[in-house]
C-alpha cells in the first residue's frame, strides 16, 4: 500500500512542479507585499530625530520561510510527507540542540525562532499526513477510543487523584513551595467553575457565556452578608449559593425560548449587566473601589491571624506552632478541595436522576423531549439554577480567599475561560475539566518564565486542540444505565 | 367500543393560508385510524394540532380515556398533553436523542413517573429505596419493549447508530413506553425496505391487540395503510375528503381522483397500475 502511495504521489508530481513553484511563489509575493511595511521599516529614534532603517536581510529571511513554508506544505500533500517529515524533524532538533549549546550563533534570534516553529509545524504536519495516509483507520479508532479509555481509567484512578489532591498541602510544606498551594487553590476554584458550567453548557447544552455573573453574586453576596450582618463563612455559604440559583432562575426565564447563539448573546449581556450594575450600584458595592476587608474563614471559629484580637486565640498559638501564613492558605486549599468533590459528586449523581437525563434528552432534541411529557421550562431553570447555585458558592469562596473583591475581576474574560475548560475537556466530561483547567489555569502560571510567549503558547495550544480534537479532549460519554448484566438497574 | 378522540370543525389558518379546513372525524379505540392524502394535504398539522404544537385557530379536540377522564386537547400545551392527556407521538423525521443510548431513550420517557418516584430529585439524590425500585421498573418496561422491536441486543449502543429502520422502531417504541392512551405515529414506515415493514406492520397490530389503545397513522405506503388500519381518513387541499373503512375509501372515486387526477380515459403508466394492483385498486377504475 505504501508503494502505491509513493506511485501515485510520484505521478502527481510530474506535472505538479511547475504549479507548486508557481503557487508558493505568489504566496510569497503577497508576503513580501505585507512585510515591507511590517518587517522591512524599523522606526529608530536617534536623538531628536526619527530615522527609517530599511532591514533587507530580515525581509528576505520572512519571505524565504513563507515561502519554503508552502512549498513544503504543498510536497506534504502531494504524497512527499516522509522525507519532509523527516528532514524538518532534524532541523528542528539540529536548532533547539544548537540554541540549548549556543554554538553556532544565529545572526537574527527571533527569526531564528521562526524558522524552529516553520520546521517544527513541517514535521508535526508531515508526520500527521504520513500516518493518517498509511494507518488512517486504525489512527482514528484509537483516537476515538481514547477517551473512552481515558474515562475508563478515571474511575479507577480517582482515588490516586484524590490522594494527590490531598497531599499537596504536605508536599508544600515539606518543600516550603507556598506556590503550589496558591496555585493548587486557583486550579481547583477553576474546577469547581468548570463542573458548576459543564452541568449547564455539558449536560443541559444551554451555552452560556455570562457565567461569570453568579460567580460575582456569590462574591458580593458573601461580601456584603458577612461584613454587614456578621455571618460566618459557613453561614453565608448556603445564602451565596441560593441567591445565586436565583439570579439563574432570573436570566433562566427570559432566555427560555432561545437556543444556540442567541442564546449565548444574552447570556453574555447578562454576564456584562451584572457587572456593570455592580460598578455603579455605589451604595451596594461600592462601586469600581470594590469591598475590602472580607472576613477570613476560621478554622471552627479560631482564627488563622498573627496577633488575635484580646480574649481570643489564634490557630497557631491553639496548636502551639509557630505562626504562618501557609496555614491559612493550606484551609482554603482544602475547603475549595471539598467544595469543588460536593459539586462533582452532585453532578456525577443527579447525571443518574430523571431531571439529569432530562437535560441531557434536552441538549439532545427539545421537541422530542416536549412529546414525551417532559416540561422544558422547569427542566431548564433548574438547570440554569444548579449551575448558577455551584457558581455562587465558589464566588462566596474566591472572596473570602481574597479579601477583597471589585468587579474587576468580573469580566467577560474570565467566563471565556470558564467556558474554553469545559470545552476543550469535553462537553459533559468531569475528568475532562480537571485535565483542561490543569493545562489552561496551571501552564500559564507553570510557564510564566516564558513571559510574553506564554499567551502565544496558549493561543497555539487552543488552535492544536481544535484542530485534533474538535470535540475536546475527552469527548466520551458513558450511558447512565445500562442493561447489561453489571449494571442492571443501576445505581444512582 | 369507546371514540377515543373526536375532532370537531379543526381549522388551521397561517395568515391567508389555510392548511387544515374545517376537518371532523373520530378515531374509536383500539383500532388503528390512517390519516391519508397527498403532499401537502395537512395530515401532520392535524397531529400538530393533536399534540399541542400549534393552537388551531378553530375547533375543538376532544380525547376520552376509557375511565372516563376527558381532555380538550386545544386547550393544552404539548407537554401537558403528553403528560396528562397521554397523547403520544412520533415524528416524520425521526426525533430520538441521538447522543443517548437506546436504552436511555427509554427510560426519558418515562421521566415524569421516575421524577415522581425520585421525589423530584431530592430523594433520588440520598438513594432512597422506592426510587431505585421506580428504575429497576422503568428499565423492566423498557426491556419488555426492547425485545418486542427486536433491539434488545444494541439497548447500551448510542441511539444515533442504529440502522434507519431500528431507529423507526425505537421511536415507537419510546412513544410506548410513555404508557399512552393514543398513540400519533407520523409516516412510521417511510424509508423501510419490505421486510422491515412487514415487522412494522407486527409491532403497530401487537400495539392494538395487546395493549388496547388507540393507534393513528399518517402514512403513504398503502401495502401498511391497507393491511392494517381499521378506519381511513382521506385529506386533501386541508379538506377531509373521504372517510370510512379500506374498502370504501379504496372506491370511493373522489379520493382516486385525488390521487391520479381527473382524466380517467388516459392511460396509466406501467408501473403505476402495477402498484394500483399490488394494493388492490382495480386499475383503470
Amino acid at each position: 500500500m505504501q508503494k502505491a502511495v509513493a506511485a501515485e504521489a510520484g505521478a502527481r508530481l510530474e506535472g505538479g512542479w511547475a504549479e507548486m513553484l508557481r503557487d508558493a511563489a505568489s504566496v510569497a509575493a503577497v508576503s513580501i507585499a505585507l512585510a515591507i511595511p511590517l518587517v522591512g521599516f524599523h522606526l529608530i529614534d536617534h536623538l531628536s530625530t526619527t530615522q527609517v532603517e530599511f532591514r533587507f536581510g530580515q525581509l528576505f529571511y520572512a519571505v524565504a520561510v513563507i515561502f519554503l513554508g508552502r512549498l513544503g506544505l504543498l510536497l506534504i500533500g502531494a504524497g512527499w510527507a516522509r522525507p519532509i517529515a523527516s528532514f524538518t524533524s532534524a532541523l528542528s532538533l539540529a536548532w533547539l540542540v544548537n540554541s540549548a549549546a549556543s554554538a553556532v550563533p544565529v545572526a537574527y534570534p527571533a527569526l531564528g525562532w521562526f524558522t524552529f516553529l516553520l520546521a517544527a509545524t513541517l514535521a508535526v504536519r508531515g508526520w500527521h499526513t504520513f500516518y493518517r495516509d498509511t494507518a488512517g483507520a486504525a489512527a482514528k479508532a484509537r483516537q476515538a477510543g481514547l477517551g473512552a479509555m481515558v474515562s475508563r481509567a478515571a474511575v479507577h484512578l480517582t482515588p490516586f487523584l484524590v490522594l494527590v489532591a490531598v497531599s499537596v498541602p504536605f508536599y508544600a510544606v515539606m518543600a516550603d513551595d507556598k506556590r503550589a498551594v496558591d496555585l493548587g487553590i486557583l486550579i481547583f476554584t477553576y474546577i469547581m467553575l468548570g463542573w458548576g458550567l459543564n452541568v449547564v453548557v455539558g449536560l443541559a447544552g444551554l451555552l452560556d457565556l455570562g457565567y461569570v455573573a453568579f460567580y460575582a453574586v456569590g462574591a458580593y453576596c458573601y461580601a456584603i452578608v458577612s461584613i454587614e450582618l456578621g455571618l460566618s463563612f459557613w453561614e453565608s455559604l448556603p445564602l451565596a449559593g441560593a441567591l445565586a440559583a436565583t439570579f439563574g432562575v432570573l436570566l433562566g426565564f427570559p432566555v427560555l425560548r432561545l437556543r444556540g447563539d442567541y442564546l449565548a448573546i444574552v447570556t453574555l449581556g447578562f454576564g456584562e449587566i451584572i457587572r456593570i450594575i455592580l460598578l455603579n450600584w455605589n451604595e451596594l458595592s461600592n462601586g469600581p473601589k470594590g469591598i475590602g476587608n472580607i472576613p477570613r474563614p476560621g478554622f471552627f471559629g479560631i482564627a488563622f491571624t498573627a496577633s488575635p484580637p484580646e480574649g481570643s486565640i489564634a490557630f497557631h498559638e491553639y496548636f502551639g506552632l509557630d505562626y504562618s501564613p501557609m496555614h491559612r492558605q493550606i484551609f482554603l486549599y482544602y475547603i475549595i478541595l471539598v467544595l469543588a468533590m460536593v459539586t462533582n459528586w452532585f453532578t456525577l449523581r443527579i447525571r443518574k436522576l430523571p431531571i439529569g437525563r432530562a437535560w441531557e434528552a434536552l441538549r439532545e432534541d427539545e421537541t422530542a423531549c416536549r412529546a414525551l411529557g417532559i416540561n422544558p421550562t422547569n427542566t431548564k431553570l433548574t438547570a440554569f439554577a444548579i449551575g448558577a447555585m455551584f457558581g455562587g458558592f465558589a464566588g462566596a469562596f474566591f472572596a473570602t480567599r481574597q479579601g477583597f473583591i471589585s468587579p474587576e475581576s468580573f469580566n467577560f474574560l474570565e467566563s471565556a475561560i470558564i467556558l474554553a475548560i469545559v470545552v476543550l475537556g469535553g462537553m459533559g466530561s468531569q475528568i475532562g475539566v480537571v485535565i483542561a483547567a490543569i493545562v489552561l489555569i496551571g501552564g500559564p502560571e507553570w510557564f510564566r518564565d516564558l513571559e510574553l510567549y506564554r499567551m502565544l503558547a496558549f493561543g497555539a495550544l487552543m488552535v492544536a486542540i481544535m484542530i485534533w480534537r474538535p470535540q475536546g479532549l475527552l469527548a466520551h460519554r458513558d450511558p447512565t444505565i445500562r442493561l447489561g448484566v453489571a449494571g442492571r438497574g443501576g445505581t444512582p | 367500543m369507546t371514540r377515543l378522540l373526536v375532532v370537531e370543525h379543526l381549522t388551521l389558518r397561517f395568515g391567508g393560508l389555510v392548511a387544515v379546513d374545517d376537518v371532523s372525524f373520530a378515531a374509536e379505540d383500539r383500532q388503528i385510524t390512517a390519516i391519508i392524502g397527498p403532499n401537502g394535504a395537512g395530515k401532520t398539522t392535524v397531529f400538530n394540532c393533536l399534540t399541542g404544537f400549534y393552537k388551531p385557530t378553530v375547533g375543538r379536540l376532544t380525547l376520552t380515556h376509557p375511565e372516563g377522564h376527558r381532555f380538550l386537547l386545544e386547550q393544552m400545551e404539548g407537554h401537558v398533553i403528553a403528560k396528562t392527556a397521554r397523547v403520544a407521538r412520533t415524528f416524520q423525521n425521526i426525533r430520538l436523542f441521538p447522543g443517548m443510548s437506546v436504552l436511555e431513550n427509554l427510560v426519558v420517557a418515562q421521566h415524569n413517573k421516575l421524577m415522581r418516584a425520585s421525589g423530584f430529585t431530592l430523594a433520588g439524590l440520598v438513594g432512597a429505596p422506592a426510587y431505585k425500585k421506580a428504575e429497576r421498573a422503568a428499565v423492566d418496561l423498557a426491556s419488555y419493549w426492547l425485545d418486542r422491536a427486536g433491539i434488545v441486543g444494541r439497548a447500551d449502543d448510542s441511539a444515533g447508530n442504529l440502522p434507519y429502520g431500528a431507529q423507526r422502531r425505537l421511536e415507537i417504541i419510546r412513544a410506548m413506553c410513555t404508557e399512552p392512551k393514543l398513540l400519533c405515529l407520523d409516516e412510521p414506515a417511510a424509508g423501510l425496505n419490505p421486510r422491515e415493514t412487514a415487522e412494522l406492520n407486527e409491532l403497530l397490530m401487537f400495539i392494538r391487540d395487546e395493549h388496547k389503545i388507540g393507534v393513528l397513522l399518517i402514512e403513504h405506503d398503502m401495502s401498511v395503510v391497507m393491511k392494517i388500519s381499521d378506519h381511513i381518513v382521506v385529506l386533501d387541499y386541508g379538506r377531509k375528503i373521504s372517510d370510512g373503512s379500506p374498502a370504501a375509501v379504496r372506491a370511493d372515486p373522489a379520493v382516486i381522483r385525488a390521487y391520479l387526477g381527473e382524466e380517467e380515459d388516459e392511460a396509466l403508466p406501467p408501473e403505476v397500475s402495477k402498484d394500483l394492483g399490488a394494493a388492490g385498486v382495480p386499475a383503470g377504475s
